[in-house]
């Protein structure tokens, strides 16, 4: 039978595996894919199910799959669900790697054979291939297609057969060697030999792989259908040479140094490996290529299945890439799929670029203590933003924009603050060494010798150098229309062009416009103009002169989104931006987002009336503020990025939806909102500013330690902390941080063994519509974005909750809310009291909407039309109605993902600043059982081999004594550091001495991780203690880097034990969303 | 210096000028691929024609060595784009594109805007301009004049095989009749190990002729009648134009030669065979125009520079190829016979590789 004429009739329901949370290397582009993968079965009258548990993306929404279970992404659960529900067939692509691994794992145990799933798209066995490392090199070379080979040796003579066989120059690498130590590059014999030797001394074994020294980074994505059919979506070149992650580079799309030839003939070599291994859907081929000869490559990587790049390349060229990806799995052909942007034309195309993008990566290592700073092979960005322009230059400086670390441009005030020469900035990658390159351009540093030290190619320095050579003229002349145009061209920002020459923004502004320079609407329609497009996809340039669209006026509502994902800004925004859009269609409003995040749902071509890929700056959302005239602008429910614009927008006239932004100032400005919870008779832990360290200490002695310290200019390391005592703030404040009158600190008292809860509610002109209460499981101290989150606060008593309903009734009244809006309150023997309010929507507004099945973003644009609700909503899980909290059901805990393996030498113990990457949320009977899901689902395991525990100070011991004595019926051994194993065997539990790291004696700490025998481990700091000894940093940092789960917040580890003692993973029911809520 | 794109309907664009201080006119195109401007430049298809490139960054890579483009001279009467890049990187520069333009007396400007002339161009139709510096002149419709005399050899060129693994066709000749012929035609022939006989638009290989005024140094005559199959090259302008060409094929099909029509040279066959061709609004100047192989489920993303189409297709033949895009005709093939062609670019230069099979599937008819 035709395969797409059976695929028609016996796909009925097809199961969609997710990526689950949020971490380093698998983000939000696979909720785009993901996404875009169910709308493209459901236009096929097929029924989804989904096994994600992320609570936060857009897949796991009512309107998107059909089913929806928020269970971990593992063979386990899987299978589960498969017995269940019975699909006819499964989608392993557009879940990222967590996917695929599941779907290997599901179909080597044979459950898929089992239960008659079919495996739609690129076929298992190519899906092996890709995944063995050995058979796929294998594979490629009787292809003819060459890949750069390596090999380990264990002496000098070993590593020079490897390098004679494999070519010279070759890179050696000490095998576990901590920093790289012990590697080099040779290229001869001697020099080999010369260095063998010596990384000898630091490993038993070392590498030896070719060595492609600023080799160009280049990449396909390929598209392939059953009829064999394939064609390569996009090109992409990496900035940054070979050796830093793609990931992690700087990305341009389409290539720019490539030449016909280069561009075609690897085409042509992704098109081959693509049709070898009969890919059905999305590829993604990497390649390295020299650039000093003709066509010397190497296929570096292949995903077979989605990825990021394929979520970058789908936002650079308009192509919807997972949508026909789930197509052509259907058995689709490319011909018989239409293009959806431009509708006349053909799937079966590769798009034509009239315009350039470029991707920069997003870091946040500053919030990791320890973190080293420079970037390689191992991914350490958390999220990325994308750049539109008709110049480089405009493309490059609109990114660097969009990071939303208050950069200008190009040039910015951003260096490695670490002492270092320029030259060592430039010769040892960081995120801020594009920074560097702007000062050793202005230093007048030769192009070559940067080239010669970054391997960046001199196209781009010599782009970089015309940003730098313009301020220069600029510094020198008087501005004119023309010059003015001239940088608006190159991406300039008015705020920039001001600094430059002592004025302000708005000053430029009107000079600008007073000039008539203004930008131009342009459409992204994957043909570059050959064809009239429908698209709605839009971006922003000075190098035009005509607008490709035109104004919604009052019919058309401004979102605003929330950039680059990042530390404790992610996919829930994007979450509840997409959520405001579907909302906008209820008013008869036109919705016109502005974001500018590829791995983006709300930056899919079908989300919105039209989409603005542009900057979240004031200038860019005035700008199209002007060109559109909407009947106004939501700034609530993407983030803290647009709410920071709430300000500037108002004074200039821009009209904002919701709350008065000189409310919003009234609950953002510390001082006023202090007082206004003082007038209302609201209490809030003691704090106040202070300019000198005295001062602030003679506050600390007034109302006690430990206090909470905010700083506002931070020098290193993190910026808030709980200090203890008075040395320990004094070194804090020494180390950390500058205090003056400009940079005051902050400083308040710290309310130990708090309880932190979470009010997320949505007001109306100061009345509060709907409301829900939510608590942390960690005692106040750890950030609520690290936080395990429960709902319902079952141990919070009813007058607490009462007098937290009257608090936020009081404040939504005093700052006249209209919107969401979000209070966390400390919790302490029956007493409340306020740490902040945001007037805008949280972090925990899908978690909570979803577990309650009360859509606040739907009452929160309700709000802001003045249109009336139903009556007041105080809800808790397993209330549908309004009014009235019932007796609940089921409980639901949010989990966060920490991704600190990713981080070399990031602490994983948890504190004030946030450093969780993602999050998941689960549903039980009651907390243990959704906890335990949850933790499983992040990455946790119930243990079988070893516990290791390691408690610090007599509180730590004597709290998790029961802990550890249930613990000790799991029969599983314990281990325990010299205090630890000797209060639990006078306690009668039977503990194995390991010694510490530091010690060097068997048995040691780092065997047993290193071994296998550890797969739980426990570790809580005394707070109390001076400082955090550095061994029990080393054991915590081993655990991460052996992949043991770890535990260092007593609540957690209590609640961590309580659910493993009392459960078996075959307790936990399987239950779909629809079952629950 | 400043100069003016100045359009047959009155408008007229400014631009920053970065070729040769001239002015020229002619027929304005617009051509969407994003790498390979010194092989477009260099292909004698667009003589006559003003280019404007939609891809706005153009020069990166600078300008290679002779021996990498598509004829031995710039071929467009001038160059639009809208941002021009005079800072090249690539280890196979040789000189900057401004350069080039300046030394071939070729005007470029830098417009802006070049979406907007696109626009323009896609629903008006390709359209007569100029580009003014300095000195105006008048317009210039290149579609009256003969181009494809212009561009063709005045000699017969021969070239022996390239030593190839891949010795298929050793020994067999083909005839290849240059009406503006890329060289990347000839390329794809050599290395299949076909001897090529490029001849000019006029000549007729039928003919016993001695070669007089075509002998070039290095040629012994006598071959020139033996060959096994001809191929009709691609070439400017209108096809109707070329007659002696018209002519030259339909000997070859009444012969029952192996033919092989590209481009120009799929129209001069449909021609040949009693087919027609019209002008097209705009044209099809890309490297991403799929064409679906008739009566299969396979697509072919071609390169395409054509301002004509084949609409009326000839006795015998079927179509073979089809724009997915428009529908329009891209390739005829006899229904017994050894006649084909394409109007898509087999040899590509710029642009993808994916139909280089076309050659193969020709010459196994020799």
């Amino acid at each position: 039978m035709d395969i797409r004429l059976f695929l028609k009739e016996t796909m009925k329901k097809v199961l969609i595996l997710g990526s689950g949370a949020l971490k380093i290397g698998e983000a939000g582009e696979f909720d785009y894919s993901g996404s875009q993968a169910i709308k493209a079965l459901k236009e096929e009258g097929i029924k989804t199910v989904l096994v994600n548990p992320n609570i936060a993306t857009i897949q796991t929404s009512k309107f998107l799959a059909d089913t929806v279970y928020f269970l971990p992404v593992t063979d386990f659960f899987v299978e589960k669900v498969i017995a269940k529900e019975k699909p006819d067939g499964i989608l392993l692509s557009f879940g990222g790697q967590t996917a695929l691994n599941c779907g290997i794992e599901l179909y080597k145990k044979g459950v898929l054979q089992k239960y008659q799933v079919k495996i739609l798209g690129t076929p298992m066995s190519a899906i092996l291939l890709t995944e063995d490392r050995h058979k796929f090199v294998k594979h490629l070379q009787k292809i003819g297609v060459p890949v750069p080979l390596s090999q380990t040796a264990n002496n000098v003579n070993g590593a020079i057969k490897i390098a004679k066989r494999i070519g010279f120059p070759v890179m050696i690498r000490a095998g576990f060697a901590l920093g790289g130590q012990g590697s080099g590059v040779a290229k001869n014999v001697t020099e080999l030999t010369e260095i063998a030797a010596h990384a000898l001394h630091f490993s038993h074994q070392i590498l030896v792989e070719k060595y492609l020294h600023h080799f160009k980074e280049v990449e396909y994505e390929v598209v392939r259908d059953e009829a064999d059919n394939c064609i390569t979506v996009c090109n992409m070149e990496n900035m940054d040479p070979l050796g830093i992650h793609t990931g992690d580079s700087i990305v341009v799309a389409p290539s720019q140094t490539l030449t016909n030839f280069e561009y075609h003939s690897l085409r042509s070599v992704a098109i081959r490996i693509v049709r070898s291994l009969k890919i059905i859907g999305e590829c993604n081929v990497q390649f390295a290529l020299n650039p000093k000869s003709s066509l010397d490559y190497y296929v570096i990587e292949v995903n077979a299945r989605l990825s990021r790049s394929s979520a970058l390349a789908s936002k650079a060229t308009g192509y919807p890439l997972a949508y026909v990806a789930a197509k052509l799995a259907l058995g689709k052909n490319l011909t018989k799929i239409k293009n959806k942007v431009t509708d006349v034309t053909q799937s079966c195309f590769e798009p034509a670029l009239d315009y350039i993008v470029v991707k920069i990566p997003r870091w946040d290592m500053e919030k990791f203590k320890g973190a080293d700073e420079r970037i390689g092979s191992g991914m350490k960005s958390v999220g990325e933003v994308m750049g539109i322009g008709r110049t480089f230059e405009e493309a490059y400086q609109k990114a660097i924009r969009m990071l939303d670390l208050n950069l200008p441009g190009a040039v910015s005030n951003y260096m490695a603050n670490n002492g270092k020469t320029l030259i060592k900035q430039l010769s040892q990658p960081t995120p801020k060494r594009i920074f560097a390159i702007a000062k050793a351009l202005e230093k007048n540093l030769p192009i070559e010798k940067i080239y010669w030290l970054t391997g960046i190619d001199p196209w781009f320095l010599y782009r970089i150098k015309n940003i730098v050579d313009e301020e220069k003229i600029l510094s020198k002349s008087k501005i004119n229309k023309q010059i003015l145009q001239r940088l608006k061209e190159l991406g300039f920002s008015d705020k920039r062009i001001g600094e430059l020459i002592n004025k302000t923004e708005l000053e430029i502004r009107s000079l600008r416009k007073k000039w008539g320079i203004t930008p131009s609407v342009f459409q992204i329609d994957t043909l570059a103009g050959e064809f009239p497009a429908q698209t709605n996809y839009l971006y922003l340039t000075y190098n035009g002169s005509h607008h490709d669209t035109s104004a919604e006026n009052k019919k058309g509502v401004i979102v605003l989104g929330s950039g680059p994902y990042r530390i404790g800004s992610s996919v829930e925004f994007d979450w509840t931006s997409v959520n405001t859009v579907l909302s906008l269609k209820e008013h008869n409003k036109k919705s016109i987002i502005i974001n500018c995040n590829p791995e983006t749902v709300s930056t899919d071509y079908d989300i919105s009336d039209k989409l603005y890929f542009e900057e979240l700056t004031f200038e860019r959302i005035a700008d199209i503020y002007e060109f559109e005239n909407p009947a106004g602008i939501i700034i609530s429910v993407g983030g803290q990025t647009p709410n920071n614009q709430a300000y500037a927008l108002n004074a200039y006239g821009c009209r904002i939806l919701g709350t008065n932004p000189a409310d919003i100032d009234k609950a953002e400005d510390r001082n006023k909102f202090s007082r206004l919870l003082d007038q209302l008779h609201v209490s809030q832990p003691a704090w106040n500013k202070f300019a000198t360290i005295k001062d602030a200490q003679k506050f600390c002695q007034k109302v006690g330690f430990p206090v909470l310290i905010r700083p506002s200019y931070v020098l290193s390391g993190s910026a808030m902390n709980i200090c203890h005592n008075q040395n320990e703030l004094l070194r804090y404040l020494k180390k950390a941080t500058l205090v003056s009158r400009d940079y005051p600190i902050t400083v308040s008292k710290f309310i130990e063994e708090a309880k932190e809860v979470e009010l997320d509610a949505v007001a109306q002109k100061g009345k509060v519509a709907a409301m829900v209460i939510s608590e942390h499981i960690e005692n106040a101290g750890v950030h609520s974005g690290d936080a395990t989150i429960v709902l319902p606060a079952a141990t919070i008593i009813k007058e607490a909750q009462t007098k937290m309903g009257h608090i936020a009734a009081k404040l939504a009244q005093a700052l006249s809310i209209s919107g969401p809006f979000n209070i966390q309150f400390l919790a302490k023997d029956g007493e409340v009291s306020v740490i902040e309010i945001n007037l805008r929507s949280s972090r925990t507004l899908p978690f909570i909407s979803k577990v309650t099945g009360i859509d606040f973003i739907k009452i929160a644009v309700n709000s802001f039309f003045g249109k009336q609700s139903n009556n007041q909503i105080t809800a808790s899980a397993g209330s549908r109605n309004g009014g009235i909290i019932k007796q609940s059901r089921f409980v639901a805990v949010k989990v966060p993902q920490f991704s600190f393996a990713r981080l070399t030498g990031a602490d994983p113990i948890l504190h004030v600043e946030m450093a969780s990457t993602g999050e998941v949320a689960c549903f039980g009977e009651d907390v243990q059982e959704a906890f335990l899901k949850g933790e499983l689902a992040v990455g946790g395991k119930i243990p079988q081999k070893g516990i290791f525990i390691s408690l610090g100070g007599e509180e730590n011991k004597q709290a998790f004594l029961k802990s550890t004595k249930n613990l000790d019926r799991l029969k599983v051994p314990i281990f325990a550091t010299d205090k630890t194993s000797a209060f639990l065997q006078k306690q009668g539990i039977a503990t194995k001495l390991l010694y510490k790291i530091y010690e060097k004696k068997s048995p040691n700490i780092l065997e047993y991780f290193q071994n296998g025998r550890v797969d739980l481990a426990i570790n809580l700091v005394d707070p109390k203690a001076a400082q955090d000894e550095s061994d029990h940093y080393t054991i915590r940092r081993a655990a991460i880097d052996f992949n043991i789960p770890i535990y260092t917040n007593l609540k957690k580890a209590k609640l961590f034990v309580q659910a493993i003692t009392s459960k078996t993973i075959k307790d936990l029911s399987i239950r779909a969303w629809h079952e629950y809520v | 210096m400043i100069g003016k794109l100045v359009f047959k309907d009155g408008s007229i664009f400014e631009g920053e000028s970065f070729g040769a201080l001239l002015s020229r006119a002619g027929e304005v195109v617009f051509n969407t691929g994003m790498v390979g401007y010194p092989e477009s430049l260099t292909d004698a298809s667009y003589v006559g024609q003003i280019l404007i490139l939609t891809y706005p960054l153009i020069g990166n890579y600078g300008v290679p060595d002779k021996k990498y483009w598509e004829s031995d001279s710039i071929k467009i009467s001038g160059l639009i784009v809208s941002n021009y890049i005079n800072t090249p990187s690539h280890f196979q520069s040789r000189q900057t594109l401004s350069s080039w333009l300046k030394k071939s007396k070729v005007p470029a400007l830098e417009i802006k805007d070049t979406r907007f002339l696109t626009q323009k161009i896609r629903e008006k139709g390709v359209m007569l301009g100029k580009i003014v510096i300095n000195k105006n002149i008048s317009f210039y419709d290149p579609n009256k004049d003969n181009l494809v005399a212009l561009v063709s050899t005045k000699k017969i060129i021969y070239e022996p095989p390239l030593a190839s693994p891949s010795l298929t066709w050793q020994g067999k000749t083909v005839i290849l009749v240059d009406c503006g012929t890329k060289r990347n035609i000839i390329r794809s022939l050599l290395k299949r190990h076909i001897k090529v006989i490029t001849v000019p638009w006029d000549f007729d290989p039928f003919e016993n002729t001695h070669l007089g005024r075509w002998r070039s140094n290095d040629f012994d005559s006598s071959e020139v009648n033996k060959f096994d199959g001809i191929v009709i090259s691609n070439g400017p302008g209108d096809p109707k134009m070329a007659k002696t060409t018209i002519a030259t094929v339909k000997k070859a099909l009444a012969k029952n030669i192996p033919t092989l029509g590209i481009c120009l040279g799929h129209q001069l066959l449909a021609l040949a065979a009693g087919g027609d061709t019209y002008k097209l609004k705009f044209g099809h100047r890309s490297q991403n125009q799929p064409c679906i192989q008739e009566g299969t489920n396979r697509c072919f993303i071609t390169t395409q520079n054509h301002g004509f189409a084949v609409g009326k297709i000839p006795r015998g033949f079927k179509p073979w190829f089809t724009n997915a895009n428009d529908g329009s005709n891209e390739g005829l093939i006899h229904e017994k016979l050894p006649f084909m062609s394409v109007q898509f670019h087999p040899e590509s230069t710029p642009g993808p590789y994916d139909t280089e099979w076309i050659f193969d599937y020709f010459l196994k008819k020799l």
